[in-house]
């Protein structure tokens, strides 16, 4: 809300300019009386060769320029536009967006009621509830999922069944609703420059590539020390933790002794994001279906 | 007394050079749209820096330089008196080289103030503020000193402009310096945003429009070698233009986080702004009537005629996009891309290439450009650039808009984001094809310019003779 003097100096501005206009255009209808010879010219010559006429504003276009005037009074009688005044309509456009918004809701809730006492099985089976998931997945996770939800270096893929935070449908609805923040601490001082080598030929080892065997031999007697806080003694990870399972072949950053050596030395931080203040519940519980449909 | 014509030779040549430039780095982020790997990996060839790159070039560089450069000609010309301060004048053309050569450094560095045709960092601003006043004593010197009783009315239009960008330049780039390449503005909020597209449409109604008008209203009837037709029309739709064009702004926010009352304010006069804009139009193009024979065999009254239309064009489809419903399907889309182009190809750089074609043989004391085929082949080349640029800017824009808000019955988005990309990337490529058109135009005049500019010494012009008119002077 503006204040009185605001309020005041707003509508007094916008009408006086919108008068002002009407008022030029009548008192330019008086210029043509005041100068101006038999031919119309107004007589001025600059340049050697340029002169002016004085023809009379063209009638169509002064109706024009009235009809915009009396428009803009009208609107701003109507529509808020005049300093604190909302205008007639009483419209703003906080209240259309809720009203948009109450009618797809009302119109959705016949939709969406009918999922709402099905299981996971059971939404996965209905073509319906898949669709509906799929144009959600499409909308809101395609971005770093990919559209057909296999991922990309750093973003995980959701098709395969290799679950970072478990798979479950309740899990994947956590997930959802308040998102994941996976921290992997920067190892470089821990492991000094010798040991970093090391635990990357363990974690080659661990996956089946081929690695230094004395390498990876030290390599393990520093990852049973230090990682296994995360990934376990047998590199198998923990869902509770989001540590990935490092003994199989699914590389969320790439299984390249680089990206291996450069996520122990410096850390890595995954974040997925919360979705539980942007989509409603009946909308998770559809996109959860879907991504378990993804890999089934 | 004789003409300073010099500085009006220095500006037209960088109005070229900069026009190739600036329409290249255009071609080149349109390119990109269709081929995002041509950026090559590189941060300064990414789209982000190369698009402020290039409407700082062609709005500052090739614009400024034929709005500047037009100014001293037409001044001098229409107050029949030598150019005030000749050294100030010299240094409003190199100060302003150095500000062009100061965005096309640091833009692709990255140093930006993140404002939309104010992305120049606070030293560049200085600079800019330095030229701008000088720029404003040689311009207002002349008109003082002026032989003639009337200031014309180009004039009037130059004189806005020069006033009212210092305006809009100096309150919109307010802010706190931190380094030399760092700052933050003081405005926060809506209240940023609001100053920001304040100052962003006033950019499109008093460099793009006001300064352009001010060439149209010199170069149209001298090439037509006929009256202005409505010297009533010009007094009312001058007036109305500068004082309507300052509310306008608002309608570049619309449903946003501006108060309801601003964004009805700026709808409003933005559609009052029809008939003033319309009025221009009509000036011009009446100006013109009478002479349409002239058009089969001068090709620079065809580049005036165009951009009259398109100016009429654009100026009805402004207003109509203001409106908020159209607006809602119109916003954030191509739409706008096609409707600034419309303007800024069709209106500013045909009446600016048209106005060149006629002063620069001027200047030599010749009255057609090297070749007058060039120039006629330059006019087709480029109007069909533009046509296909526009239009699939419109079809691109339309398309965008109707599928952002296509809904299914369970509430979610019909299409998504990506599909809607996939869909625009055939007009896209069309587009390429349209602004590589009309930079292949402005090569065609380089070519003409050097060989008209280059055919010998450029003769001193003497001054008109002082006027004075009647008791009404």
């Amino acid at each position: 809300m503006l204040n009185s003097f605001w309020n005041w100096f707003v509508i007094i501005i916008s009408v006086a300019s919108i008068l002002a206009c009407w008022w030029l255009l009548h008192w330019t209808k008086g210029v043509s009386d005041r100068s101006g010879d038999e031919a119309g010219s107004t007589g001025h010559v600059w340049d050697d060769n340029i002169t002016e006429l004085n023809t009379p504003l063209p009638r169509w276009w002064l109706h024009l320029f009235n009809i915009t005037i009396v428009f803009a009074l009208v609107y701003l009688a109507i529509f808020p536009g005049l300093g604190n005044f909302g205008g007639f309509l009483g419209w703003t456009q906080v209240g259309q967006y809720e009203e948009e918004v109450a009618r797809a809701t009302t119109a959705q809730e016949a939709i969406f009621s009918r999922f709402r006492d099905m299981d996971a099985a059971a939404l996965m089976a209905d073509q319906e509830a898949r669709a509906t998931g799929g144009r959600l997945f499409g909308n809101n996770c395609a971005m770093c999922h990919g559209s057909d939800g296999r991922g990309a270096k750093s973003f995980p893929n959701l098709a395969d069944n290799d679950w970072q935070w478990g798979g479950s449908f309740e899990q994947i609805l956590s997930t959802l609703e308040y998102g994941r923040q996976a921290a992997m601490p920067p190892l470089a001082a821990v492991l000094g420059e010798q040991g970093v080598p090391e635990v990357v030929a363990y974690v080659q080892q661990l996956s089946g590539q081929k690695a230094d065997a004395e390498m990876a031999a030290a390599g393990q007697a520093r990852f049973q020390m230090v990682c296994m806080a995360c990934h376990g003694m047998d590199g198998k990870g923990n869902q509770a933790l989001g540590a990935p399972n490092l003994t199989d072949d699914i590389w969320l950053y790439s299984s390249a002794p680089s990206d291996i050596e450069y996520g122990i030395r410096n850390g890595r931080n995954g974040k997925m994001p919360a979705f539980g203040n942007t989509l409603s519940e009946d909308h998770r519980r559809l996109l959860a279906a879907y991504v378990m449909g993804l890999s089934n | 007394m004789t003409y300073n014509d010099k500085v009006v030779r220095q500006f037209v040549v960088m109005t070229v050079i900069w026009g190739i430039v600036g329409m290249l780095v255009g071609v080149i982020i349109a390119a990109q749209l269709w081929l995002p790997v041509l950026n090559f990996d590189l941060p300064w060839l990414t789209y982000s820096r190369l698009r402020p790159l290039h409407t700082n070039a062609v709005i500052f560089a090739f614009g400024g330089s034929a709005l500047i450069g037009t100014s001293f000609y037409v001044v001098q010309r229409t107050c029949h008196v030598r150019l005030f301060a000749g050294g100030l004048a010299s240094f409003v053309f190199w100060g302003w080289q150095l500000v062009i050569l100061a965005a096309a450094i640091s833009l692709p560095m990255g140093w930006t103030q993140g404002k939309e045709y104010a992305e120049l960092e606070w030293p560049i601003d200085i600079l800019i503020t330095v030229v701008w006043v000088a720029y404003a004593v040689v311009f207002f010197g002349t008109i003082i000193k002026r032989r003639v009783s009337h200031i014309y009315v180009a004039n009037w239009f130059y004189a806005a402009f020069i006033i009212t960008i210092a305006l809009l330049h100096i309150v919109n780039n307010l802010s706190l310096p931190v380094t030399m390449t760092k700052s933050y503005e003081v405005y926060t909020g809506a209240v940023d945003a609001m100053v920001q597209w304040w100052y962003g449409h006033n950019a499109v109604g008093f460099f793009l429009t006001a300064g352009f008008l001010a060439m149209m209203y010199y170069f149209v009837p001298k090439q037509a070698e006929g009256p202005v037709y409505s010297y009533r029309l010009s007094i009312v739709h001058f007036w109305a233009l500068i004082a309507i064009y300052m509310w306008a702004g608002p309608h570049h926010l619309h449903y946003t986080a501006l108060p309801d009352w601003v964004q009805s304010l700026g709808m409003v006069f933005s559609l009052i702004l029809l008939a003033p804009s319309w009025g221009g139009m009509i000036n011009g193009v009446m100006t013109l009537s009478g002479h349409w024979h002239k058009l089969r065999t001068d090709p620079v009254l065809k580049f005036m005629i165009v951009a009259l239309s398109f100016y009429g064009m654009s100026t009805f489809e402004g207003p109509m996009m203001s409106i908020k419903t159209v607006n809602a399907l119109s916003h954030y889309t191509d739409w706008t891309i096609g409707h600034v182009h419309s303007g800024a190809l069709g209106w500013v750089a045909m009446m600016t290439i048209g106005s060149m074609y006629s002063l620069t043989p001027r200047l030599m004391g010749k009255k057609v450009m090297y070749s007058v085929k060039a120039v006629d082949a330059h006019f087709w080349i480029a109007t069909i650039g533009i046509v296909l640029y526009i239009a699939s800017m419109w079809i691109a824009g339309v398309m965008q808009g109707l599928m952002w808000r296509a809904f299914n019955d369970d509430g979610t988005l019909t299409y998504t984001f990506i599909e809607t990309i996939a869909a625009t990337k055939p007009y896209y490529v069309i587009r390429l094809l349209g602004g590589t058109l009309f930079l292949a135009g402005m090569f065609i005049m380089a070519w003409n310019t050097f060989k008209t500019l280059g055919a010998g010494k450029a003769p001193e012009f003497k001054a008109a003779e002082p006027a004075i008119w009647g008791e009404h002077a």
